[in-house]
C-alpha cells in the first residue's frame, strides 16, 4: 500500500477546493456571509451527496469488471416502492431482497448468457418500470416510508445525518472487498483480461453475477435512504441517479473499460458533483446554464487527465 | 449456393430483424379494424424519428463506442428548428439546411473530443449531452415556436398533399396515397449512407470497429475515420429533430424525452444486428429494429380487450411487454453460448 494520490484524485480534489472557493466568494459579495464553508451546510451537501454516493459504490463495482448497470435507477424505485408496499420490517427486508433478485438477473444475463451488459440492463430497467406501473397502476399500494427508511434517510445524531454513515459504512465494506478479499482481486483482474482471469482459475461467472448483486443492493440500500428522505416512494425517483453515478465514478479516476480505479476517487467524484450542482443552484443559475457547466466540467477534468495519462505513458 | 449461404450468415441480424418486422406488423394489420394507407402514414410519423435517432446510434456503435448525445441533439435542432423554420419558402429550405449543418458541427465536435481528447466515446458524449439539452433549454426555456402549418402538414402526409399544397402537381391517383416518409428516409439513406459505405473512409469505420489495432497497421486513417462516423450520427440525430419538428410544429427541451430516445436508439441498433462490439451490421438493420420496436406498441394499441389476449390490451402492462421482447431479443444471440467447445473463445 503506497500513499501516493493518484492524479485524476488530485486533480478532483483541486476542483473540489475551485468549487469551494467560487460558492463561497459568490456568497460572500451577494449576502457578506461564507454560507458555503458552513459546517451545516456542507453536511447539508454531505446529506445530498449519500444517496448518489452509495449508488456510484455499486455502480463502480460493475464499472471495474468493464461492465455497466443501466438498471439502477428503477432498481432503486422498485425496492423503496416494493419495500413501502410491503410495509414495516419485512418490508425493508423485501427492499433489499428485491436489490438482490434484480442484480441476480442481471448477473445471469452478462455473465452466463453474455449479453452486453449495456443492453441487458436497460431490458431489465424497462421491465421493472412496468412491472411498477403494474403495481401502482389498478390501485394506490401504500407508499409511505417505514420507521427503518425514516431513520436511516431523514434523521440524525448530533447533527450527523444518517444517510452519511449508511454511505461511509457501504465504502468501508468496499474498500476492505476491493482491497483485501480475492473477491476484489479478481475483479480487478477480470476487469483487464477476462480470458486470462479464466485460465487462471477464477470462476469469473461467479465473480460478475457477484459483482452485479453488489451494484443492486448498493441502488436498494440507496432508494431505502432516499424513501425515508422523501418520506415516501415514488415512480421514477431513481432517474436522476443513473448517469451521475456513472460520470462520479469515471470523475473519480476508474477506467470505463475495467480493470482501473481506486475506491476513494469515486468518493472525490461524488462529493465533486454534489458541489458543483448546489453551487450552480445556490448562483441561481438557470437550468439551461447549469447542464452546460455540468457536462463542460466532465470534458475538462477528463481531458486533463487523458494529457496526464500521454505524459506519463 | 455458397455465396447465398455466405451472404445468409453474414446478415442473419438484418434477415432476423426483417422477419420479426414482417410478423409482427402482420399481427396489427390482422387486428386492425381498418387498416389502410392512412393507417400506414400514422405509423410511419411514430416511427420516422426514431428510425433516424437509431441510425444515428447505429454510426457511433459501428466505430466501437456509442453515443449518449443523440437524444439531446435531436432535441437540440428540434429547439433550434422551431426557430429557423419558420416563416415560408426559400428561408424553410435554408433553416432545414442550418439544423443539418448544427447536428453534423455537434457530432463533429463529438468526434474531435473522443479522437484528440481520448475520451471514451460513452463519457465524452455523456458530458456533450448535457451540454446540448442545456443549449436547447436556452433556445426554448418553455416549449413554444410555430413553424408555417403547409409545411408540417404537407412533409409529414403523402405524396399528394406534398404536391397540393404547394401547387407543384395534382392528384397522382394511388401513386400519390404512398406516405411521404418511406420516401424521406430512402433518401437519406441512398444519398448519405450508401454513398459513405462504400468510401475509404466508411469502409475504415468498419474495419475500426472490428480491430482498431489490426486496422492501424493496415494504413486506415483512424482519426478520420472515426470523426465522419460520429458527424454523421450528428447529420442522422439532426434528421430526426427536423422531422420532429415538422410534425410537432413547435420547439420543446424535453430531457426525458431525449433520454428516452437515446435508450431506445441502443435497443434498435441491438435488434437491428449489430454487434455492440463494433465492426458489423448497419443503418439498414437498424430501420427494422426501429419497426419492430414499434409495431409492438402498435399491436397493444389494437388487440380486443374482451378477446383470450384481451389482458395485454391494458396500457398499465405495455412497458411490462416490451422490456420482455427487448430482453428475449438479445437474449436470442445468447443461443451461441450453449454451442461452444471451448469456453475460452466467449471471451473474445
Amino acid at each position: 500500500m503506497s500513499l501516493r494520490i493518484e492524479p485524476p484524485i488530485l486533480i478532483g480534489l483541486v476542483f473540489i477546493a475551485l468549487i469551494l472557493a467560487t460558492g463561497t466568494a459568490y456568497t460572500m459579495v451577494t449576502q457578506g456571509t461564507a454560507t458555503f464553508i458552513s459546517p451545516p451546510y456542507l453536511l447539508q451537501q454531505l446529506h445530498f451527496g449519500a444517496f448518489l454516493g452509495i449508488t456510484a459504490a455499486g455502480m463502480m463495482m460493475v464499472i471495474l469488471l468493464g461492465h455497466i448497470d443501466l438498471s439502477v435507477p428503477w432498481t432503486l424505485a422498485a425496492s423503496a416502492m416494493v419495500g413501502t408496499a410491503v410495509g414495516g420490517v419485512a418490508g425493508d427486508f423485501t427492499a433489499l431482497g428485491v436489490g438482490l433478485a434484480v442484480g441476480l438477473i442481471n448477473g445471469i444475463g452478462v455473465a452466463v448468457l453474455r449479453v452486453p451488459s449495456m443492453i441487458f440492463t436497460l431490458g431489465v430497467n424497462t421491465v421493472l418500470l412496468g412491472l411498477m406501473v403494474m403495481l401502482t397502476g389498478g390501485f394506490a399500494p401504500q407508499n409511505a416510508a417505514t420507521p427503518l427508511m425514516t431513520f436511516l434517510g431523514s434523521l440524525r445524531t448530533y447533527g450527523v445525518p444518517h444517510s452519511v454513515v449508511v454511505w461511509a459504512l457501504v465504502s468501508a465494506s468496499l474498500i476492505f472487498v476491493l482491497n483485501r478479499t480475492p473477491l476484489g482481486r479478481y475483479m480487478y483482474a477480470i476487469g483487464n483480461e477476462e480470458a486470462a482471469a479464466y485460465l487462471s482459475g477464477v470462476r469469473t461467472r461467479l465473480v460478475i453475477i457477484a459483482a452485479f448483486m453488489i451494484c443492486s443492493l448498493c441502488a436498494a440500500v440507496a432508494g431505502l435512504c432516499l424513501a425515508g428522505y422523501s418520506a415516501r416512494a415514488f415512480q421514477a425517483m431513481g432517474d436522476q441517479y443513473l448517469l451521475p453515478s456513472i460520470a462520479a465514478v469515471v470523475l473519480g479516476g476508474t477506467n470505463i473499460l475495467g480493470g482501473q480505479g481506486k475506491y476513494s476517487g469515486t468518493v472525490v467524484g461524488v462529493v465533486l458533483i454534489v458541489l458543483l450542482q448546489s453551487m450552480l443552484s445556490v448562483m441561481q443559475m438557470d437550468e439551461a446554464y447549469r447542464q452546460m457547466i455540468y457536462g463542460a466540467v466532465i470534458i475538462l477534468m477528463l481531458l486533463i487527465y487523458s494529457r496526464g495519462r500521454a505524459q506519463t505513458a | 449456393m455458397k455465396t447465398l449461404r455466405l451472404i445468409l450468415t453474414q446478415n442473419l441480424g438484418l434477415i432476423l430483424a426483417v422477419v420479426l418486422f414482417v410478423a409482427l406488423y402482420s399481427i396489427y394489420v390482422a387486428l386492425h379494424p381498418n387498416w389502410g394507407l392512412n393507417v400506414v402514414l400514422q405509423n410511419g410519423n411514430e416511427t420516422l424519428a426514431l428510425i433516424f435517432v437509431g441510425m444515428a446510434q447505429t454510426m457511433a456503435v459501428l466505430v466501437g463506442g456509442l453515443d449518449l448525445s443523440v437524444g439531446p441533439l435531436m432535441t437540440l435542432t428540434n429547439c433550434f428548428g422551431s426557430h429557423v423554420m419558420a416563416g415560408t419558402g426559400g428561408s424553410v429550405v435554408a433553416g432545414v439546411v442550418a439544423c443539418l449543418a448544427l447536428g453534423s458541427a455537434c457530432g463533429c465536435l463529438n468526434g474531435c473530443i473522443i479522437v484528440y481528447g481520448r475520451i471514451q466515446p460513452i463519457i465524452a458524449t455523456l458530458a456533450t449531452g448535457a451540454i446540448y439539452i442545456g443549449l436547447a433549454l436556452l433556445l426554448r426555456p418553455t416549449p413554444g415556436g410555430a413553424i408555417d402549418g403547409d409545411l408540417a402538414w404537407a412533409f409529414t402526409n403523402d405524396i399528394n398533399e406534398l404536391g397540393m399544397t404547394y401547387g407543384w402537381w395534382g392528384d397522382l391517383g394511388l401513386f400519390g396515397k404512398i406516405p411521404a416518409q418511406p420516401i424521406f428516409l430512402a433518401l437519406v439513406v441512398v444519398l448519405v449512407w450508401a454513398p459513405f459505405k462504400r468510401s475509404a473512409t466508411g469502409r475504415g469505420a468498419y474495419a475500426i470497429g472490428s480491430n482498431a489495432h489490426a486496422a492501424y497497421m493496415s494504413g486506415v486513417r483512424i482519426d478520420r475515420s472515426k470523426i465522419a462516423a460520429f458527424t454523421l450520427a450528428g447529420f442522422f440525430a439532426a434528421c430526426a429533430g427536423v422531422y420532429l419538428t415538422m410534425q410537432m410544429g413547435s420547439g420543446n427541451a424535453d430531457a426525458p424525452q431525449a433520454a428516452e430516445y437515446t435508450l431506445r436508439s441502443i435497443a434498435t441498433v441491438v435488434i437491428g444486428g449489430t454487434s455492440l462490439y463494433g465492426g458489423s451490421g448497419g443503418v439498414i438493420g437498424t430501420i427494422f429494429g426501429a419497426l419492430v420496436l414499434r409495431s409492438i406498441s402498435f399491436i397493444f394499441r389494437v388487440v380486443p380487450g374482451d378477446s383470450t389476449f384481451g389482458f395485454v390490451a391494458s396500457p398499465l402492462l405495455q412497458p411490462f411487454f416490451e422490456g420482455l421482447i427487448l430482453l428475449f431479443a438479445v437474449s436470442l444471440g445468447a443461443a451461441r453460448v450453449f454451442r461452444v467447445r471451448n469456453r475460452l473463445s466467449l471471451f473474445t
